[in-house]
């Protein structure tokens, strides 16, 4: 018997579940997972499949509580969406604004400065700043946000860009990528969030995103960032044209860059919000089963990455606090003025009180740990 | 940690004892819970024509009066004597309500409302003879336990005999409102001018004895404790063993504060019960109930999503697409939904969606290959 099998023995009544989950017809996948083996891309396919949800749900709770026992991590954060003007059409956005559009807006240095100063004395400890891929910012504009950022809070943790938008730097920035991240930590920036990954394939890229950074490029940013020092997350847009196995192909995809840079902190499945976007008569809002599935299947096929956040605001409260049990040990934050899926229509509310997601996470029978950007424990609360 | 005694029981489809209930209740993992109720589950519903079936019925809540005498503390929907927004429907005002629901077509009105104290037994029989007369088709389900024993306490008379006259109207099946939590001591503090625990389960017995049917709920997440719940549960089962078979579902909801008198006292030290601990509690009824053939997950209280999730967990039957509801709604409760968001969900979770009646006759001609 393995270490972690061991550990979750105190946590799970092991021999009692076993029965179910080889009924359920995963017996062998359950076998690897007692024993560490690595899933592989067939057995990623029949958890995406098999009918047995609750059963797929069980053994990821056995990987999370091997990893993290009862603890959930969130931290108390606040949303920057310094501009919604972008370049690019992605069919999946509500968020994009062209410039002409009276919905157009883009913040200034200053802007910034005064909206993290509005939080100074607040127990706020994260900024996450992402944004469209406006054109006409020169280079020196990004340097300067995360300056502000830091001017107006200046013990806030700046994660900011997305793989997309440090690809645009890496283009307009006009030196080498190590000097540009070298510039971008020396203003300020501590991580980089996970989004943009959207879905790593092919077919997905050509069919929503084509003129924004393909699956290869977004890898390849990645891989510099976290070559270069910087801890990040990774993304998954899912609910929208994807199949099962591009699911999968993506999973793999980020499990392999893993085993290489080691970089990744967590992994955050996104819900796809079709209201008000190109796809709108297309897409449906994700069920709950989709929603736990996700969240239980990445647990189990990433092996290699410490965490699953289950993201409050895309995914609805509701359904991430059932993936608590299915896999996911993180629930995001406090989250203050949210625009990107709010704009796509969730019915998420704009923000929750520290004590809602400590209430959700304890009436799910978790402990909740304050966290910060990169897992240090603040508190127990 | 050691369940696994009550894992192989339930497995063996051997019965749990209340106390191997609350145990497994306060310590499993939320998915061992929903993997031992799918167990269950498919195996109800592992044969024939049931098999992989996901249920729901069209029908309209119609609430005749909305004046109550009981002040119960965690309602939102009952006006007292006297209030100028009680009301009390007229027939005219009913049938044009059973109208549109047989347009959109619906098979059957739930009647049930506040404890008005005038309103007794023979106005109700001639509401329902008036309906029998003129939509002889329709299914009456109504007059919940709490409604039939006040009308007996109103007209002096006993409990068989107002159901026998209601029945004698038209009254075809008992709804299982008012069941809340059937302890005392919990009825005592939310309730204590309602009929109490024995009360409510005597007008069951009774309309058993009368050869109707009905259906049982539970109202958690107040101030009843978790053994309390796990108890009721209890009382439900050996109720329908003692009637073989009274009960067709069990409708499991969480209670919802907003506008009702206790919020404010009780939103001092409380918190409305969140989705986990609903699938928590749907779960351990599926197990627990072993002799209830269905189980109902609501997408009116917890919404969409943890309703389809409740279908990994032992719920068979999504309840009602309601045309019209005041009670929940009353109290803040503003999920809504449609024939083809309810169908699509349920696809969504692989089962096939069929129409039922009350008793849970499947109404159209689909199958697993047809649905899809």
């Amino acid at each position: 018997m393995s270490t972690e099998s061991t550990a979750i023995d105190s946590l799970v009544d092991v021999d009692g579940e076993n029965t179910l989950i080889d009924a359920a017809g995963l017996g062998e996948i359950r076998r690897k997972v007692a024993d560490g083996t690595r899933l592989s891309e067939a057995d990623g396919t029949l958890l995406y499949e098999t009918p047995a949800l609750a059963a797929v749900g069980a053994l990821a709770n056995r990987v999370r509580l091997a990893k993290h026992a009862k603890q959930t991590y969130f931290n108390v954060n606040l949303h920057v969406n310094y501009t919604n003007i972008c370049q690019y059409s992605c069919k999946f956005c509500a968020f994009a604004a062209k410039p002409f559009e009276e919905r157009a807006y883009c913040m200034s240095p200053q802007d910034v400065e005064a909206r993290l100063a509005e939080f100074r004395d607040s127990d706020v400890t994260e900024v996450h700043m992402v944004a469209g891929i406006h054109k006409d910012l020169p280079y020196e504009y990004y340097l300067d946000i995360l300056r502000a950022a830091k001017r107006g809070k200046p013990d806030v943790h700046v994660k900011a860009f997305t793989m997309v938008e440090i690809h645009h730097l890496f283009k307009i920035a006009g030196k080498s990528e190590d000097r540009v991240l070298a510039d971008l930590i020396e203003a300020g920036l501590g991580s980089c969030p996970g989004g943009g990954a959207e879905i790593l394939t092919t077919r997905v890229w050509k069919a929503l995103y084509r003129e924004k950074t393909s699956p290869d490029e977004w890898l390849d940013t990645a891989r510099k960032v976290q070559q270069y020092g910087l801890k990040m997350n990774a993304t998954m847009l899912y609910g929208h044209i994807e199949k099962v196995p591009e699911r999968v192909e993506h999973l793999l995809r980020l499990r392999a860059l893993q085993d290489e840079t080691g970089g990744f902190m967590t992994f955050i499945p996104l819900a796809f919000w079709p209201y008000n976007s190109a796809l709108e008569n297309y897409g449906n809002v994700t069920t709950g089963w989709n929603d736990l599935r996700q969240i239980a299947v990445s647990r189990l096929m990433l092996d290699n990455f410490p965490h699953i956040k289950a993201y409050w605001i895309m995914l609805t409260p509701a359904s991430a606090q059932v993936a608590l049990s299915f896999g996911a040990d993180d629930i995001d934050g406090t989250v203050i003025e949210e625009k990107i899926t709010h704009d796509a229509g969730t019915t998420a509310p704009q923000s929750l009180s520290r004590e809602d997601l400590i209430h959700l996470i304890e009436s799910a029978g978790y402990e909740a740990i304050l966290r910060d950007t990169t897992y240090e424990v603040l508190q127990a609360v | 940690m050691s369940l696994q005694a009550s894992i192989k029981k339930v497995r063996n489809s051997e019965r749990l004892s209340t106390e191997e209930t609350y145990e497994l209740y306060m310590q499993a993992e939320l998915t061992l819970l929903g993997m031992l109720a799918d167990s269950v589950r498919r195996r109800k519903h592992a044969r024939g024509a049931r098999e992989g079936i996901v249920t729901y019925i069209i029908d309209r809540n119609i609430n005749p009066t909305n004046v109550c005498v009981v002040d119960c503390g965690f309602c939102a929907f009952y006006r007292r004597p006297g209030d100028s927004e009680g009301y009390v429907h007229d027939h005219v005002a009913i049938f044009a309500k059973i109208d549109e629901l047989l347009a959109q077509g619906g098979i059957q009105i739930l009647i049930q409302g506040g404890h008005h104290p005038y309103l007794k037994t023979q106005w109700f029989a001639e509401l329902f003879q008036a309906i029998s007369e003129r939509y002889p088709e329709l299914w009456i389900h109504g007059m919940s336990p709490p409604e039939i024993h006040h009308l007996a306490q109103l007209d002096k008379i006993s409990v068989h005999e107002v159901i026998g006259r209601l029945k004698d109207a038209g009254l075809d099946s008992i709804p299982g409102g008012g069941a809340e939590i059937l302890v005392d001591r919990v009825r005592d503090i939310i309730s204590p001018k309602k009929v109490n625990s024995e009360g409510w389960l005597d007008v069951m017995r009774q309309a058993a004895v009368h050869g109707l049917r009905g259906s049982a709920t539970m109202m958690f997440g107040h101030v009843e404790t978790q053994l309390e719940r796990i108890e009721h549960l209890e009382k439900l089962r050996a109720l329908q063993d003692e009637t073989d078979g009274f009960f067709t579902s069990f409708i499991p909801w969480t209670f919802q504060a907003q506008n009702t008198p206790m919020e404010e006292d009780w939103q001092k030290s409380h918190r409305q019960a969140t989705w986990s601990e609903y699938l928590r509690m749907l779960a351990i009824s599926r197990i627990h109930l072993d002799n209830f053939e269905n189980v109902q997950s609501s997408w009116v209280t917890q919404g969409l999503k943890t309703c389809q999730m409740g279908l990994a967990m032992g719920a068979n039957d999504v309840g009602s697409m309601m045309l019209e509801e005041n009670v929940v709604s009353s109290a803040g409760c503003t999920n809504m939904t449609t024939v083809t968001e309810i169908e699509r969900h349920i696809k969504d979770a692989g089962f096939v969606p069929r129409r039922r009646n009350m008793q849970f006759d499947l109404l159209d001609e689909r199958t697993l290959e047809t649905a899809r």
